[in-house]
């Protein structure tokens, strides 16, 4: 063996090298504040083995970058692991950069000799600040989407290159496939090799000069390895766990899966309330807001280039008798300025209403992703379909723009806000269940009361005290309000409940949901006390199919021309079909006819739509 | 490791300024390098082997099974590949596709093609399938009518028209005959593969 490590040692002197390398001298002894390069160090050899590994999993394409996420968080055994460790690092390195570069200035290690060295440091920031804004990209979720879209378009505002230049760094003018290949191309080829390139650089110089020692008589010099490799090593490991530690945050703070956050697909179309960079920038994100208009490159450029330009000269700054002094103060009021617009940034977005709606319907879809895969499946078009296409998600968002102008669904606008503005029309959140058709039928007028607040039924009512004859759905003389007041007391008496609950539970069974539990009894109840009117005490005034065309248990609405008159049809009433064709057109003879009042929707919203509100109405949906 | 005989070269002066190493305890020496070399080991293994954990998912993790779902459904693995009329009881062996769902990785297929098989029937209701799937390599074999052999474009193994491989052939065995049922006047087979390259049939 040791003739075969000298033979070896002949030929390529690695002795001399692993000497050099292990017992460089550390005059003054080894100390904890020396830590910092060789964490980062180890940062980012933890970031090149976790991200070898992401690489080999990941897929750059508008339609597999967040799904091969998705799969390496949800599928893949262990990575949800190595995905947060490779999360949690890059932040990690962030602040240990800012520790390095905090301790190289106090210890004025920028100084003669060791400018060069310093300008490497701060190139290595930069390529490291380059992988976190191309990483932060790459998982191809909302937040990742419209923070890069917000971070190029700064680039585009670069005097006379700008918009080359972004059009360069995105891959066109859109944002797609070629967005996601040249970033990961920049983040997994590009970076790491400068990264790789000017770290042994920067080591190589290091060396060169050793190490900046503040008090080289304190203790005995001492050497790399083992003494300063302890505390490294230790310092390390320290970082390791609090990597880990933030990993399992989520599951320690409320149980949730630990890992990194995976955001919902990028909608580009669809836009989203609360793009922000990464905690990091928050700071410049920030500062932006105080640059209105064209002055904005001044936040954008301006600032952060005179930032990093005072840096670079910070080894002829020292040289001058109060520069060391200005340097650290320059550092510390840098970083305070950064903490404050940081803190400023994150209490400006606690009481942002929009900003929290934004973050939360963000967060019922991100929940909502697991279901939709399992039920639905991720095919070619990606995961942004199932988005798009899922009533649970896209239906209250509808209801909220399109209906909730009149309409109430439990008394908020359907995406849950609630509303100053009283409604004009019947709260729809029970539509076409037992409890709405037993207050339809016992309390007509109460059901629909919300008429009297709208301008048409103000209108018909001026037209009736005028003697003219609107026709409308009038709650006072109306033909189904009258049989709602002849039929109230039998209907509401105690006795009755059952009949009561027969009919609405008759009715309701027209919407054929698939999530509701229907009593075949009582069903059948409903449809004997419809035909023969006969109640546990006293009897019906009127059947529905007196006026209403006849309809069965389990009958399926169709469309059709057919002329009702003005009584609606009540086949598969509140059933998907029915629902996308009244909220197409209420206004059918087959509807309401000349009575309706609501807009026909069809003009206004595309058949997906209406199909989205409707499916959503009705319970149709995985749970 | 200890320090070759003769001091390295000094590079500056601030490392020429002190001794190589200055000489502490030998026994704080050995306990600071077991530390060391401890901590450094585990704060480096540690990112290692769960990276290495996560590499191997593929070996423990098989997924990408297909779904069946062809014209009610496949059952117990046997799919529905045509009607038995569509098939004249001549004996010549034609192409078919097996069509399910499939599952690649973050991807789900509707109804694509998921197989190639040969049909041949002899009889009223027998019906041999085979594989199109070489058993030497994988690569689809064709039927060549004017010489009415399977030839693999590959390497040119051959196969008669009941499968059995030619004496020449680089197959390891005949083609993979697959399992037949007729139900309701139509063709089901078992589809499945197999490991190519051995002599022995071992599902894959």
């Amino acid at each position: 063996m040791k003739k075969l490590l000298d033979w070896l040692d002949d030929r390529t002197g690695y002795r001399g090298i692993v000497y050099d390398a292990l017992y460089e001298n550390i005059p003054g002894g080894a100390r904890w504040r020396y830590v910092w390069g060789s964490t980062l160090v180890f940062a980012f050899f933890v970031q090149l083995v976790t991200g070898f590994v992401l690489w080999t999993a990941y897929s750059p394409n508008a339609q597999g970058a967040w799904e091969s996420v998705y799969y390496i968080q949800h599928e893949m055994q262990g990575g949800w692991l190595l995905r947060g460790v490779h999360h949690f690092m890059a932040q990690a390195m962030v602040v240990l950069l800012a520790l390095h570069l905090m301790q190289v200035v106090i210890d004025g290690a920028y100084k003669a000799p060791r400018e060069v060295n310093f300008w490497l440091g701060l190139v290595l920031m930069m390529i490291v600040l380059g992988f976190s804004l191309t990483g932060y990209l790459l998982p191809w979720d909302q937040k990742g989407f419209w923070a890069t879209t917000v971070a190029t378009n700064i680039a585009g505002i670069t005097p006379g290159i700008g918009p080359q230049i972004q059009e360069f760094i995105v891959g066109g003018p859109e944002y797609g496939h070629q967005t996601l290949t040249r970033f990961f191309a920049i983040h997994a080829g590009l970076l790491p090799a400068l990264l790789i390139v000017f770290l042994a650089m920067h080591i190589y110089v290091f060396r060169r000069h050793g190490i900046t020692s503040r008090a080289p008589e304190r203790r005995p010099a001492t050497t790399f390895w083992p003494d300063q490799i302890l505390r490294d090593g230790v310092a390390c490991l320290a970082v390791l766990a609090a990597v880990l530690l933030l990993v399992y945050l989520p599951n320690i703070l409320h149980g949730g899966p630990p890992g990194a956050d995976l955001g919902p697909p990028a909608d580009p179309p669809a836009g989203y309330g609360a793009p922000r960079p990464e905690w990091y920038f928050l700071w410049l994100f920030q500062l932006l807001k105080y640059f209105p208009g064209e002055t904005e490159i001044i936040g954008t450029h301006v600032v952060p280039g005179l930032g990093l330009l005072v840096l670079f000269l910070m080894p002829f700054l020292g040289r001058w008798k109060l520069g060391h002094a200005f340097n650290v103060g320059f550092l510390c009021a840098a970083f305070l300025g950064m903490g404050l617009l940081t803190a400023m940034s994150l209490r400006a977005d606690r009481g942002d209403q929009r900003y929290l709606a934004a973050k939360e319907e963000d967060q019922r879809t991100a929940e909502r992703m697991p279901a939709l895969i399992e039920h639905v499946r991720i095919d070619t078009r990606g995961a942004v379909a199932l988005v798009r296409e899922d009533p649970y998600l896209q239906g209250p968002k509808l209801f909220a723009q399109f209906c909730a102008s009149c309409h109430r669904y439990d008394g908020h606008d359907g995406a849950g806000k609630t509303l100053t503005e009283p409604a004009t029309a019947a709260d729809l959140g029970d539509f076409a269940t037992p409890d709405w058709w037993r207050s339809l039928l016992v309390n007509y007028e109460g059901h629909f009361a919300p008429f009297e607040k709208a301008v048409w039924y103000q209108q018909a009512l001026a037209q009736k005290a005028a003697g003219e004859s609107p026709t409308f759905i009038d709650l006072d003389e109306g033909e189904m309000a009258g049989w709602s007041r002849d039929n109230r007391e039998a209907l509401s008496d105690p006795r009755n409940k059952r009949h009561r609950d027969a009919l609405a539970e008759f009715l309701a069974s027209q919407s054929g949901r698939g999530d509701r539990q229907v009593d075949p009894e009582l069903v059948e109840l409903g449809r004997e006390t419809m035909e023969n009117l006969a109640l546990a005490e006293g009897a019906l005034t009127q059947s529905c199919t007196d006026c209403h065309s006849s309809f069965e248990p389990g009958a399926k609405f169709q469309e059709s021309d057919e002329d009702n008159l003005g009584y609606p049809a009540l086949t598969g009433y509140g059933s998907v079909a029915w629902l996308k064709s009244f909220i197409g057109n209420p206004g059918t003879p087959q509807h309401y006819g000349e009575k309706n009042r609501m807009p026909a929707f069809r003009e206004q919203l595309t058949p997906r739509e209406i199909e989205l509100i409707a499916r959503w109405m009705a319970g149709d949906y995985p749970q | 490791m200890s320090p070759p005989e003769t001091a390295p070269p000094a590079r500056s002066s601030a490392a020429s300024s002190s001794p190589p190493h200055a000489a502490p305890l030998p026994r704080r020496g050995f306990l600071a390098k077991l530390a060391a070399g401890t901590v450094g080991a585990i704060a480096a293994l540690v990112p290692l082997g769960l990276s290495l954990f996560a590499l191997f998912d593929p070996l423990r993790n098989r997924r990408g099974k297909r779904a069946a779902n062809v014209e009610g459904g496949a059952r117990d693995g046997f799919y529905r590949v045509t009607s038995l009329a569509a098939l004249p009881a001549d004996g010549v062996p034609r192409f078919f596709r097996i069509i399910a769902d499939r599952d690649d990785a973050w991807t789900h297929f509707a109804e694509e093609p998921v197989g190639s098989i040969f049909l041949r029937r002899t009889g009223e209701d027998v019906v041999q399938a085979y594989s199109a799937r070489c058993p030497h390599a994988a690569c689809f074999v064709s039927w060549v009518a004017a010489q009415a052999e399977y030839l693999c474009p590959c390497h040119n193994s051959l196969f008669s028209v009941t499968g059995e491989r030619s004496a020449t052939s680089p197959s390891p065995r005949d083609l993979d005959e697959l399992e037949v049922a007729v139900r309701d006047d139509a063709v089901w087979v078992k589809y499945e593969n197999f490991r190519t390259g051995t002599s022995e049939r071992i599902p894959a």
